[in-house]
């Protein structure tokens, strides 16, 4: 029984990886922009899906992977300029509407230049499983995680100590105020939206080695890091990883224990129960209403 | 008269299009899409518009409805009205236990919950197999009959569903106009203030929660015995988004902005069909496009457009 627990917690925190980096997306822009992503999830399926189409064309891994997160980025920085910008008042049911019609633009972009078929990618490195007791580790397992640690220190570090990270931040208290000070706001809004797409990229090429992807395979995704970002709390950025780490565990136990039918709704029982008991989330704080 | 004259000639529009052309694939097969549709939007539209409280699961309650028909009837050989009957009551009940607890919450959280809802229902719709016949659906589902008469072809269920649509309007129309419609309004703009001038607003937000959930079960019982058919397809969350579409595209708040937006949103996938591949691309292209540049909606920016270039004739001609 430890030894399946043990399995759950593996398949587990591959998955909240994924999640994590998804949500740590979706708070960026939430807190930059003001805006809750919808699209966030294609990032990750565009991300998967170049890389495969690079690699199958010749290019060698590396730069395939490498090119495929600066195509991601290119298309978060584009949606952010094309879309975002030019609805800048809108209310946050507009915004929600234009983020999902981004959403199944780019779901329709992805049917009609990749088609219909499920892929998948390689193994970074060679696939010998590692046996821990009877529990089975793939390396790609460790590289997922380790990737994902990886960029959320490297998020952390951008936003605690470069300037132009302080100056996004500042945007995120106060558009006027940072603007006031010299910041030009849509330039950082639209590195935000880079970052965040970046995110979403190396998610999808760090998991589709073992998941695969299709064009239609963001949605979920973008949902459960929507999920993750509400159970850390709407706009904590470290909240959101833990509610993506939390929810693939939680995703996985319920999928081992209960039934794997039922996967996904366990991760919208959850959310709600949070919702019910906590409205702001795990980490969020109560804030007060401005009347 | 003059309140609901727009109902009079919704009406009149309805009645003349399906005595001129009884045939036409645009009246047998469009239309009783487009009258679904148009329910299920104005229903939504009183929470969402009204209430100002955004429901990204109504097609859940759709779903419940159309499930409750198709299962007792097919199942257990009951009468399709008392079918009909118990839809409402599960849907209603349902609303009324999760109306308080999720219109506690505000933006983004109430998006997420209803959100979590409506794809929670839709998961039990494909996974419990041994009531709803899983993925494959359930059908078989008989035809009703009304005083008498079988609803058993395509113009007899335009008639039924354009006139749930009229009474749909109709209610809407008044409850926008009655003392829980105000109460609503004040809700709306600052549910402090509405709190403040005695209205109780959690009890205001459940009862149109309900309303609204009670309507759409009505309409997915009629969806399912004109379908003969249900699977867990059409109540999917990209329904619900689909229907938010429809409000928003319309204009929140006006309930002839949902109409038209059910019209537009129906109308669309047949014009759509002959760009075969690039349908879902176009889709989206227009989502985005109208809510950038006319983010009040078509017919709510359009209206505005007209009885504002009226004004000007009007005090060019004095």
């Amino acid at each position: 029984m430890t030894d399946q627990l043990f399995q759950f917690l593996i398949s587990g925190i591959t998955v909240g990886s994924v999640y994590a980096l998804v949500g740590l997306g979706f708070t960026i822009i939430y807190n930059a922009s003001d805006v809750v992503n919808f699209a966030q999830g294609e990032f990750v399926m565009i991300g998967a899906m170049s890389a495969i189409f690079l690699y199958r064309a010749g290019v060698p891994y590396p730069f395939a992977l490498a090119a495929a997160v600066l195509i991601t980025m290119a298309v978060g920085m584009l949606l952010e300029k094309l879309a975002i910008e030019p609805a800048k008042n809108a209310s946050v049911v507009t915004t929600i509407i234009i983020t999902i019609g981004a959403s199944i633009f780019l779901r329709g972009a992805a049917l009609l230049i990749w088609g219909k078929d499920i892929y998948g990618l390689p193994p970074f490195t060679k696939d010998v499983p590692i046996s821990i007791g009877n529990a089975t580790l793939l390396p790609q397992n460790l590289y997922v995680m380790g990737g994902t640690a990886l960029a959320v220190l490297a998020v952390r570090y951008f936003f605690d100590k470069t300037i132009t990270g302080k100056a996004i931040l500042a945007c995120s208290c106060n558009r006027k105020a940072a603007s006031l000070v010299g910041i030009n706001v849509n330039r950082m809004l639209l590195i935000a939206y880079g970052i965040s797409a970046l995110l979403g990229a190396i998610a999808g090429i760090l998991v589709t080695p073992i998941t695969y992807t299709s064009y239609d395979s963001g949605v979920m995704l973008g949902l459960k890091g929507f999920c993750a970002a509400i159970l850390g709390g709407m706009g904590s950025s470290m909240g959101a990883v833990a509610g993506g780490l939390l929810l693939g565990v939680i995703e996985s136990l319920g999928a081992g224990i209960i039934s794997s039918g039922y996967k996904d709704a366990i991760a919208f029982v959850v959310i709600l129960a949070v919702l019910f008991i906590r409205p702001s989330g795990l980490l969020g704080s109560a804030d007060a209403e401005r009347v | 008269m003059k309140r609901l004259a727009g109902f009079y000639i919704l009406a009149a529009v309805l009645i003349a299009t399906g005595l001129i052309f009884p045939d036409s694939y645009y009246v047998t097969v469009v239309g009783v899409t487009i009258c679904t549709n148009a329910v299920l939007a104005v229903s939504l539209n009183l929470l969402m518009g009204y209430a100002g409280q955004i429901s990204l699961g109504h097609a859940a309650f759709f779903g419940l409805g159309a499930y409750a028909s198709a299962v007792l009837t097919t199942k257990y050989g009951i009468n399709p009205w008392l079918a009909m009957l118990a839809g409402v009551g599960i849907s209603g009940t349902l609303a009324f236990i999760l109306a308080r607890p999720i219109l506690k919450l505000k933006g983004h959280y109430l998006a997420m919950a209803t959100l979590g809802m409506g794809i929670i229902i839709h998961i039990f719709f494909v996974q419990a197999d041994w009531i709803t016949g899983g993925p494959d659906g359930l059908s078989g589902i008989p035809e009703i009959t009304i005083a008498g008469l079988a609803i058993n072809n395509d113009i007899r269920w335009y008639w039924v569903f354009g006139g749930l649509m009229l009474f749909t309007t109709w209610i809407s129309l008044n409850i926008v106009d009655s003392r829980p419609g105000r109460a609503l309004a004040a809700v709306h703009g600052s549910e402090v203030a509405a709190q403040m001038t005695g209205v109780d607003t959690a009890s205001v937000k459940a009862q149109i929660f309900v309303v609204s959930a009670v309507i759409a079960s009505v309409a997915g019982s009629l969806f399912a015995h004109q379908q003969a058919f249900v699977s867990p397809e059409s109540f999917s969350f990209f329904f619900s988004i689909e229907l938010v579409t429809m409000v928003v595209l319309g204009g929140l708040a006006s309930t002839f902005g949902a109409i038209f937006g059910a019209v537009l949103l129906s109308i669309l996938p047949e014009f759509l069909l002959v760009f075969e591949d690039f349908e879902v691309l176009i889709y989206g292209a227009i989502l985005m496009i109208i809510m950038i540049f006319l983010p009040e909606g078509l017919f709510v920016s359009g209206s505005r457009i007209v009885t504002g270039w009226l004004k000007k004739r009007e005090m060019s001609t004095q």
